[in-house]
């Protein structure tokens, strides 16, 4: 197992650091929040066209240059750290492994090379009015038309639903749960922008009204390739959560060095060093979380379903942690709209509760391992 | 050991050629253990960061797990867990700042047992502030007198030597007062008495120093540069704590086991204690993944998983013994400190003893001081005691 980075990844991350430094600051950030289109065309043009981020983890056939994961988790982790509002996850994350998860060369083909070079967006459309990310009923129907698919049903919390131009819908046919696009042009698709706790993270709600579509891969196949993909969306979004936590604990560290109440720096009271050690053990804990789980998603696929959800639960916690005492120990000032904290107080809560919040994972992990066989010598982890 | 490099093949050649020679040459089975031991020693095993000729191959520390593990797999006596002492701290002490005839007479000793040691670092007075010890060693024609009390002093009973730091020069800063020495346990004077803990056995001791004449000789590092001697000792602890639970192992595997055992796993009182179950399965298995990386990013000097590890994993053993207690129901209500005290192994035993774990080895909040400071760089808080004589702080 290996839980640090090459020196090329981070080459990597320093790159992806400096262009999201210069392009994506608070100041940018807010402008960005205040958007109608929620993210800036320009810097997702740097990201594919200077560094070709959105086709990183992609293989090459398609368009990407094939990394691995741990390059992805680097990446997320810079984004994370700064908010970034991009469809970045939802495009390449949620859509690349949707369709990499699922036989269909030809759609492979379409569709990857646009995700890949950052000409398309796509999302993945799989949740309902249930709020329900794994194994739920799915009421959006598929009917096979004249040569095309006719999608019924509604889906919701769809991340940058409204900026997507590519819509990867799950829809039940007899043949069970499967995967069909849906051009976001298509008639009978009426898209609601949702208005949202975190800020810096677009939803949609999506109605399908005999919406033409398009099969990807055999009639039943989404199950299993939506069960892969939620495994990688909660890796990725760990590793995203990493980013923002240490950059919560940065500002609450350089906020203690420099606000001065009694007569010293607020940093010298040992309640305040201490809440910053525990913030750091929290980071650095789950730092360890997520490359764990980004190894796995890479080295181990049999170790990720678990490694994913043990990330996601911990990672998850630690955030909301973390932020909520950021905003502590800014005092007054971190209760303002103005200052940043609460943006990401909102990140953290939001990115615990998109796909499954860290009580589910527990469940989630305690069903992928078997807790009565977790003992030693009978686990099914193993270092 | 801060000069660690990144592990490459020819340290991974040099030393799988080291421990075949060793094991072809002294197969475990049909080698005594003294001459085996010796034997390690002797190959360069025994300390691979060491230099040539003194128990060492002079490589860095990243494969020292690795040895460690091959060797005890193949036969060899586990030397950490026999000798801790000896092996994690006074070995590495004496490599640092022995004088030739002191490392020639105490290395290779220690790493076969012959020498058992103890620390004589804390006192009644000296606990997390070490630095404040009361303990004099007052210079005489031949050496130094030595008075004072040690206290938690593990293998106390049984040790030939003790680390022991003591104040030669009262008026001095408190950190620059301190001298160190390798005392002779067996000295007059030297007197060790059982001390019972609240889990009801005596794992440690106290000492009690009463006019020890010890001689100049026994001295390690300069007079009053104890403190930088005992820094080193301390630095090395990690390598002996390193070599601890497997994956899933220790308090989480018990609780797991208490857990199957249990009939009643479907009632709410059952489904809460589930719950406390998954959430410190998982804290404990991210605790150890940190520990993989710390390990992994050592190459590149400690990071702060190093430091903030032992902070989490004194508090999850702590809960987490704290569960086993819960899941044992009202059988915990038995515990017998006799039997403790003979030694017998009993449930309930590490729900006590794992309080000591957030206090021994630095308190989880002089470690959350330390991070504080040498990780984030926050502000050292007011010190009283600094820029002052000794013999002017105020003190309990």
């Amino acid at each position: 197992m290996r839980l640090v980075f090459t020196e090329e990844q981070e080459e990597l991350r320093r790159s992806v650091r400096r262009l999201l430094e210069k392009t994506s600051a608070s100041r940018e950030l807010r402008q960005v929040i205040d958007s109608d289109l929620g993210y800036d065309p320009e810097v997702w043009a740097l990201m594919a066209d200077q560094m070709g981020l959105q086709g990183l983890a992609i293989p090459e056939e398609f368009g990407g240059s094939g990394y691995g994961w741990m390059e992805q988790v680097a990446v997320l982790e810079e984004m994370g750290a700064v908010l970034l509002c991009s469809p970045y996850f939802a495009s390449v994350i949620l859509s690349a492994t949707m369709l990499l998860s699922i036989d269909d060369p030809e759609a492979r083909r379409d569709l990857l090379p646009g995700i890949a070079g950052g000409q398309s967006i796509a999302t993945v459309a799989f949740t309902e009015d249930d709020g329900r990310w794994h194994d739920a009923p799915i009421r959006t129907t598929a009917r096979p038309g004249d040569g095309v698919w006719c999608l019924d049903g509604h889906k919701t919390y769809v991340l940058d639903g409204m900026t997507a131009n590519l819509i990867l819908v799950v829809a039940a046919t007899p043949g069970g749960a499967s995967l069909f696009a849906v051009d976001a042009r298509s008639p009978g698709l009426v898209r609601t922008p949702l208005e949202t706790l975190d800020q810096t993270r677009r939803l949609a709600r999506l109605e399908l009204r005999g919406t033409p579509a398009r099969l990807i891969g055999a009639e039943g196949a989404a199950k299993a390739a939506l069960a892969r993909t939620l495994d990688l969306a909660c890796m990725a979004i760990a590793a995203e959560q990493v980013g923002g936590a240490q950059r919560c604990l940065d500002m609450s560290v350089e906020y203690a060095k420099t606000r001065v109440q009694f007569g010293q720096p607020i940093g010298t009271f040992q309640v305040i060093k201490h809440k910053c050690a525990d913030m750091l053990l929290e980071v650095e804990s789950a730092r360890s979380a997520a490359y764990y789980a980004g190894w796995a998603a890479g080295e181990d696929p049999e170790a990720l379903p678990a490694a994913a959800s043990l990330a996601k639960a911990y990672c998850s916690r630690a955030y909301c942690h973390v932020a909520a005492e950021n905003i502590q120990i800014h005092g007054g000032i971190g209760f303002t709209w103005e200052h940043d904290a609460h943006l990401y107080f909102k990140r953290a809560k939001a990115s615990e509760l998109l796909f499954g919040d860290a009580g589910e994972h527990r469940e989630l992990l305690a069903d992928r391992l078997g807790i009565e066989s977790l003992r030693l010598g009978g686990g099914r982890i193993d270092a | 050991m801060g000069n660690s490099v990144h592990p490459d093949t020819d340290e991974s050649a040099i030393v799988d050629a080291a421990i075949a020679k060793l094991l072809q040459a002294h197969p475990p089975a049909r080698t005594e253990t003294q001459e085996l031991l010796g034997a390690v020693f002797d190959s360069g095993l025994a300390w691979i960061h060491f230099p040539v000729g003194i128990g060492g191959l002079g490589l860095s520390t990243v494969l020292h797990q690795y040895v460690y593990s091959s060797l005890t797999a193949a036969g060899v006596p586990d030397y950490i867990s026999e000798t801790p002492i000896g092996y994690g701290m006074a070995g590495p002490t004496i490599a640092e700042h022995g004088t030739e005839a002191q490392i020639a007479h105490h290395l290779r000793r220690i790493f076969t047992g012959e020498f058992v040691w103890c620390q004589l670092f804390s006192e009644p007075g000296a606990g997390s502030d070490l630095a404040s010890l009361s303990t004099r060693a007052v210079p005489t024609g031949d050496g130094w007198l030595v008075n004072g009390q040690k206290v938690w002093t593990t293998l106390g009973h049984l040790a030939q030597y003790g680390l022991l730091v003591a104040r030669t020069d009262p008026d001095a800063l408190k950190h620059q007062g301190l001298t160190y020495f390798l005392l002779d346990m067996t000295l007059p004077g030297v007197e060790v008495r059982p001390l019972r803990q609240m889990s009801g056995d005596a794992e440690f001791n106290e000492v009690y120093l009463s006019d020890v004449l010890v001689p100049d000789s026994a001295r390690i590092g300069g007079v009053g540069e104890g403190w930088g001697v005992a820094m080193t000792t301390l630095a090395n602890e990690r390598l002996v704590l390193g070599a601890t639970t497997p994956r899933h192992g220790g308090a989480i595997d018990e609780a797991l086991a208490l857990w199957s055992a249990r009939e009643d796993k479907t009632s709410a009182a059952a489904r809460v204690l589930r719950d406390r179950l998954l959430d410190l399965w998982i804290r404990d298995d991210v605790a150890w993944l940190t520990g993989a990386r710390a390990a992994q990013r050592r190459e590149s000097g400690p990071g702060p998983e190093g430091s903030v590890s032992k902070i989490a994993r004194s508090s999850i053993n702590q809960q987490t013994y704290e569960l086993c207690a819960d899941l044992r129901g009202a059988a915990s209500l038995i515990y017998s400190a006799a039997a403790a005290l003979d030694g017998t192994a009993q449930p309930g035993y590490m729900f006590l003893r794992s309080r000591a774990q957030s206090i021994e080895g630095g308190s989880s909040e002089v470690l959350r001081d330390v991070v504080a400071h040498r990780v984030l760089g926050l502000p050292p808080s007011h010190r009283p005691d600094k820029g002052i004589p000794w013999n002017e702080v105020p003190r309990s």
